[in-house]
């Protein structure tokens, strides 16, 4: 009789034990996910009313008068087109290297240990390196000098995805062409980046997201430049060389600025730049579980 | 080691050869040496490519680490070990001091964790054994989207909606129902700024949730279903199975991830340099405003005037790099053993 009684509150205590737990477990998914429409709310609170027609065709205006932030999501638009023009075939062929040749050589797992270190390096880190290596060498912020550095930012990630999605390529498809005649380099060229596609465009996507928000890169690389030429062209043309205005350093100088104006352009500049990283995330996504729906 | 091979390739004749524009297949011409040596040409071609360029990533870290050095010279040779173990941060007086930086880092980092880390055990408790199946991958992938709000987003969100709610709310409630307790007290003394120390070091924390709990959920799946319904066949109720067999089972590699977020919360920027008050002190309370290495370089690298000014950040930027290497170096160990495990 004591014994079952014993085991009986036993029981409960365990019960209820589990009960705080699950529910703690429970609270701390809630938790998570108010963090995301907290941000996402107040984003669309007050970026919505910021973007107009405006936003799109004016330069970033002096303090008190109004504007829109086009030079900055051209120059935004141009370093990261750069950055991902430029990273992504390096990318691309040391994640090659390592899944088709180095494999489990050491010399490729130092290479892929070093690239996964600098995947989750700091990016300031970055901004500082290419500040000595390359701002510092030409005397002058430039667009450039922002691109190198966003393209730093790209080439591990897709070192990374690239090997990943070629490891996923069977063998079997490998060798077959290999059978037909097909030297290796055809193989890998033909065969495997073709059956590893869209996992690749997937690592680029992801590359690009990450890039397009970037700031602290970018602070001693491009800077700013508040005024871009006088239309699209000159701009376009002219600034490469020059500081580039881009929309993260935009946004962060204006929310920091005791400017009415200038706060309410960063708050849509903040949306726009969340919800074009936010798309792009999701078309990754999409495009991943497409693939491996189809394997 | 794998080489190119082509020795293979010669015997061959296929549809392949078409592609060089070559009218019909070897079977028709026979296997010239001449072609069977351009094969090979283009074959070392592509796998030196391919090589220099998985080179490339050893050469970037390198220089990283060179550049920094190099650049961090002067303010070590003018400073010394000094540099790391003072406070003074004047460049009036050109004295620099990383001190206040270091601590600012290392205390922002450390709430990030105290907060992050039981959280994103929960959220990925709450997907492994508790979510509905079919809400599974929609609870994750938002989860995941916090990761892909840029830093910056993090900051102006801090700035103008976070820090105020804390200043009115948290705050005071802290100061109130903390202050006056002995040991733990000074950490909570002092007016209500609403930015500092905390609230940075909670908006890290909601930072480096999407990242330790992926990991986490990740090495949760590698625990083997068996060990899982032995338990439960055993009696045990899902907080036993959780807390004796899976996080037993897990702890390398959730040792690794919660590195990992650490990795991201020491270098983490903009949402800092906005929230943060960069104020170069120690101060005993964390509601006081501080600084942290990034913080300080990124607010203060463009408008630093001086050869020694410039080279004191570069030279917080290298101390930066090194404290976060090693972490990130024990992670990916960690999470390497952890592969091991999984894959034997």
């Amino acid at each position: 009789m004591a014994a079952t009684s014993l085991s009986k509150s036993l029981y409960a205590r365990r019960r209820s034990t589990n009960f705080v737990a699950m529910l703690l477990a429970m609270g701390a998914a809630v938790f998570g996910l108010f963090w995301l429409f907290a941000i996402l709310g107040t984003l669309f609170w007050n970026g919505f009313s910021a973007i107009d027609l405006a936003i799109f065709t004016q330069n970033t205006p002096a303090p008190g008068s109004a504007g829109g932030l086009a030079n900055a999501i051209i120059g935004s638009l141009a370093m990261t087109l750069i950055a991902t023009l430029v990273g992504t075939p390096i990318g691309i062929m040391a994640g090659t290297y390592l899944a088709e040749y180095g494999k489990k050589s050491v010399l490729a797992s130092v290479i892929r240990f070093i690239n996964d270190i600098l995947l989750s390096a700091p990016s300031i880190i970055i901004g500082l390196f290419v500040y000595v290596i390359f701002v510092l060498q030409v005397g002058h912020f430039s667009g450039w000098a922002g691109s190198l550095a966003l393209s730093f930012l790209v080439i591990p990630v897709v070192v990374r995805t690239s090997e990943d999605m070629l490891n996923l390529v069977p063998t079997g498809l490998r060798e077959a062409a290999a059978a037909l005649g097909a030297p290796r380099w055809k193989v890998v060229a033909f065969i495997a980046y073709k059956a590893a596609r869209n996992g690749m465009i997937t690592g680029v996507l992801l590359a690009i997201a990450r890039i397009s928000g970037e700031t602290a890169p970018l602070l001693f690389t491009s800077l700013n430049n508040q005024f871009g030429g006088s239309g699209f062209f000159s701009f376009w043309s002219s600034d490469m060389n020059a500081p580039m205005a881009n929309l993260p350093v935009a946004i962060f100088q204006m929310a920091l600025s005791p400017y009415e104006d200038w706060q309410r352009l960063a708050w849509g500049g903040s949306l726009l730049i969340t919800v074009a990283i936010l798309a792009l995330n999701i078309a990754a996504r999409g495009l991943a579980a497409l693939t491996s729906k189809g394997n | 080691m794998d080489r190119p091979i082509s020795s293979g390739t010669i015997m061959a004749r296929a549809f392949l050869n078409h592609r060089d524009g070559t009218k019909g297949g070897i079977a028709e011409r026979g296997i010239t040496p001449a072609f069977a040596k351009r094969q090979q040409a283009q074959d070392s071609i592509f796998y030196y490519l391919t090589l220099g360029f998985a080179l490339l990533v050893l050469v970037i870290l390198g220089s990283i680490m060179a550049s920094l050095i190099d650049g961090a010279w002067p303010a070590f040779a003018t400073f010394g070990l000094g540099f790391i173990t003072t406070e003074i941060w004047n460049p009036v007086t050109e004295q620099f001091g990383a001190l206040a930086p270091i601590y600012g880092t290392l205390v922002t980092s450390a709430i990030a964790l105290l907060i992050g880390v039981p959280v994103s055990f929960g959220i990925a408790i709450f997907i492994t054994e508790l979510c509905p199946r079919g809400l599974k991958r929609p609870i994750g992938i938002a989860i995941e989207l916090l990761a892909g709000i840029p830093s910056i987003i993090y900051g102006i969100w801090g700035l103008f909606v976070f820090a105020p709610f804390m200043q009115l709310y948290i705050q005071p409630f802290l100061i109130k129902g903390l202050g006056p307790l002995p040991l733990i007290g000074s950490l909570f003394k002092g007016p209500p700024y609403g930015i500092g120390i905390l609230t940075a070091g909670i908006i890290l924390a909601i930072m480096i949730l999407p990242f330790i709990t992926s990991v986490t959920r990740d090495v949760f799946e590698t625990v083997p279903p068996m060990l899982k319904e032995s338990a439960y066949g055993l009696g045990a109720t899902t907080w036993e199975v959780v807390s004796r067999i899976v996080l037993p089972y897990s702890r390398v590699g959730v040792t690794g991830g919660v590195m990992l977020g650490l990795g991201r919360a020491l270098g983490e920027t903009m949402a800092i340099t906005f929230v943060i008050g960069n104020a170069h002190r120690i101060s005993n309370s964390i509601l006081a405003p501080g600084t942290t290495i990034s913080a300080s370089i990124a607010n203060e690298f463009t408008e630093a005037v001086g050869d020694l000014y410039t080279s004191a950040l570069i030279g917080l930027g290298l101390i930066l790099f090194v404290i976060t290497f090693f972490v990130l170096v024990l992670a990916r160990l960690m999470l390497m053993r952890m592969d091991k495990k999984a894959g034997g």
